[in-house]
């Protein structure tokens, strides 16, 4: 009845008395991703790392029952993922609004999470200016710029002079490029040349060519996963771009997993800058990745992962607050959150409650008969660079 | 829909009778009021409902009256999409003239490409929609500085309507809005095919050939009704626009414009009510079983849809009307 009357007046005086914390009322966390469509699968690895999470953790915490409900999206379908995060508000009453594979969503969905005061957690959307949209965000991912400007640092420290960058040309490619080629300028390298690249290109050897012709020391790329990575791999090797000469340096996808499985030896000698692989050697590490396995019959990624510290910073939140579901108590909990995950110390800047983490610079081996990444450097506390300048 | 009688009407008291509003027609408007009363909480969905009805019905005109199967319809949602949430961003925000900027961009570009569409038929017909949805797709994926490219239009900010109804987080606003502006549209879409032109269009729909014979120019009237549809399309998609306050390229793509055709075929094509109820039906179906299952919800609805296709030719409202005339006829 007290519905009916709130939905007959109309509205935000609703926000006020949203139900307040009970001890006994289950906490439901909205999970909105594009569970179909092309990009299914990452939303499913985000998914599996919740779920991992939950199985080991029990799904009470601070006396609150954790209820999850899935919503889809149905790919990037920013309108979609607001209505749902509007619906989910209003009409499931869910504390907690997280997920979120692709950035258009996350920054539709900010909008309600500013509106309705909600805790919102982004699992994996990696656009810098994501949590400026709302004040009760806070993302458990990475930014694109973080790596950009670290692999930047690297490679100038590593003695390359002249560098050309190669992206595809929408958000994060644009975001991956300025970060990149603003860092090795500002170390004093030179950057002879850049390509933004359709973002669904089928092929690469033109671009390639174009940057083997002007003889750099380095080549940065950016791409989506997916097929593309295999496609920009044997391009290199087609045109002579041997990685052992001429550095080829990316984020993680172009190296991941199945991309590696499809490129072969030729992805060997191929450098990196990544927060997290499932072979990165620590102790946290290999026990998630042993329990991963066994219960999903593959390994995690860094979807996987976004999923499982988000419903970690979650959990932790939760406890500070005694159970206390309102966004302004969960977020105040969640800055300056720090802890121990399988990537290594992650911790939540207080002051833009975007993630900070360690970066690690690998390189694709030979280990056994497996093509892997190995790391050999890493950055420290890295914070997102774009935020940081937009301080000063 | 519901057999004519026998005697011969003249065609001006044939279209006269086929205007007067019906007992069902009158209660189905009615209905879509109750949600305000009968599920507040669902309003935002409501909301989308109506908008991805005015969306079906426009695709109706063409499909369902001029026989003109379109894939490529989403073009002109997306065109209106785009061109209201850029006209809020870069002009102002009060909705009712983003509306009319949205209209008119998308029937300028209906108009320009109807001169294309009255050419052809069929398969031809069919790829031609096609392309020209594939390229103002890859237009506004392109034009990254103006659209945001695959990251979606950002900052879009809507006023008040009349400066007084915000936008609010139930949708009430949202629906009102989508709602009158999905019946008035609908009064003037039924106003069009109770019409001589309407009557030539279904003409055109049987035989292309012969209605120049008689005196309608096939053409003309395609091109007619291709600007009309385009610019309802174009409305829709500046109502989704405005409701979320973003768009994205998956306002303008291929799924969008296969999805309402989809619609259209459950409900019933060359019924008006066909794409209302259509849209009804898909997009409930959707919420339940994505509900459900978010990664299969498309499961069921292909089943249903040829489950309909194959036993109900006339989709569900053509099944609906047929045990409607049963029934009917079975009292004595």
């Amino acid at each position: 009845m007290r519905k009916m009357l709130l939905g007959a007046i109309g509205l935000t005086a609703a926000l006020f008395v949203a139900p307040a914390a009970h001890a006994q009322t289950p906490l439901k966390i909205g999970l909105i991703s594009a569970y179909s469509g092309q990009f299914a699968d990452t939303a499913a690895q985000i998914d599996n790392g919740v779920k991992l999470y939950i199985k080991q953790h029990g799904d009470v915490v601070a006396g609150r029952k954790i209820e999850i409900l899935r919503k889809d999206t149905g790919g990037p379908n920013p309108d979609v993922a607001k209505r749902l995060a509007q619906e989910l508000v209003v009409r499931d009453s869910a504390d907690i609004l997280a997920g979120f594979t692709l950035t258009p969503e996350a920054m539709a969905a900010s909008d309600i999470s500013a509106e309705a005061k909600k805790f919102m957690v982004i699992m994996n959307a990696a656009t810098s200016i994501i949590t400026t949209k709302s004040n009760y965000s806070a993302r458990v991912s990475l930014t694109l710029p973080m790596i950009g400007e670290t692999i930047a640092k690297w490679a100038y420290k590593d003695g390359v002079r002249k560098a050309y960058t190669m992206v595809a040309d929408f958000g994060p490619g644009h975001d991956a490029e300025q970060s990149f080629q603003k860092a090795f300028k500002e170390a004093g390298g030179e950057i002879v040349g850049s390509v933004r690249m359709p973002v669904a290109n089928p092929d690469f050897s033109a671009f390639v060519q174009r940057a083997k012709d002007l003889n750099p020391e380095s080549i940065f790329v950016f791409i989506p996963g997916g097929a593309q990575p295999s496609a920009l791999g044997k391009a290199f090797a087609e045109r002579g771009v041997d990685p052992n000469k001429i550095r080829i340096l990316s984020t993680g996808e172009p190296v991941d997993e199945t991309a590696l499985k499809s490129l072969g030896d030729i992805a060997v000698g191929r450098i990196s800058a990544w927060h997290y692989d499932y072979n990165l050697n620590n102790p946290l590490n290999k026990k998630f990745v042993a329990a991963f396995n066994a219960e999903f019959k593959r390994n995690p990624d860094f979807f996987a992962l976004g999923g499982y510290d988000g419903m970690h910073l979650i959990y932790e939140s939760l406890k500070k607050t005694g159970g206390k579901s309102d966004g302004d108590s969960l977020i105040a909990a969640a800055k300056g959150m720090k802890w121990d995950s399988p990537r290594g110390p992650v911790s939540i800047d207080p002051e833009t409650r975007d993630v900070v983490n360690t970066v690690y610079i690998r390189r694709v081996q030979k280990v056994g008969n497996e093509l892997v990444n190995v790391e050999f450097d890493k950055f420290e506390n890295v914070k997102d660079p774009v935020k940081a300048a937009m301080k000063k | 829909m519901i057999a004519t009688t026998g005697t011969a009407l003249t065609p001006h008291a044939y279209l006269q009778a086929r205007s007067r509003w019906g007992v069902i027609e009158i209660a189905f408007w009615l209905a879509t009021l109750l949600p305000f009363f009968l599920f507040p909480n669902y309003l935002s969905l409501a909301s989308q409902i109506a908008i991805t009805a005015l969306f079906a019905l426009s695709l109706d005109l063409i499909l369902g009256y001029a026989g003109i199967v379109s894939l490529g319809h989403a073009a002109f949602f997306g065109l209106g999409a785009y061109a209201a949430g850029i006209f809020s961003k870069f002009v102002w925000g009060e909705p009712l003239s983003g509306l009319v900027v949205a209209a008119v961009v998308a029937g300028v570009v209906g108009y320009a490409t109807s001169f294309i569409i009255a050419r052809f038929r069929h398969l031809t017909l069919i790829m031609i929609t096609l392309g020209l949805g594939f390229l103002v797709h890859e237009l506004a994926n392109s034009a990254h500085f103006i659209t945001g490219g695959a990251d979606g239009l950002q900052g879009v900010r809507i006023w008040p309507i009349f400066n007084y109804f915000r936008f609010d987080l139930y949708g009430y606003t949202a629906y009102s809005y989508s709602l009158v502006v999905l019946f008035l549209t609908f009064l003037v879409a039924r106003r069009l095919i109770n019409s001589p032109f309407g009557l030539a269009l279904r003409g055109i729909r049987e035989n292309p050939n012969r209605m120049p014979a008689i005196g309608a120019s096939s053409r003309a009237h395609i091109r007619k009704i291709y600007t009309i549809s385009a610019t309802i399309a174009g409305i829709a998609g500046g109502l989704l626009a405005q409701t979320t306050e973003t768009v994205s390229l998956g306002s303008i793509d291929f799924q969008r414009s296969a999805d309402v055709v989809v619609m259209l075929v459950l409900g019933g094509v060359g019924k008006l009510y066909g794409g209302l109820l259509g849209a009804i039906i898909f997009m409930v179906a959707r919420d339940q079983f994505s509900g459900l299952n978010p990664q299969f919800w498309y499961f069921p609805i292909g089943v249903l849809l040829v489950a309909v296709v194959m036993f109900l030719p006339g989709g569900i409202l053509g099944g609906l009307s047929r045990l409607l005339a049963g029934i009917r006829g079975r009292r004595p």
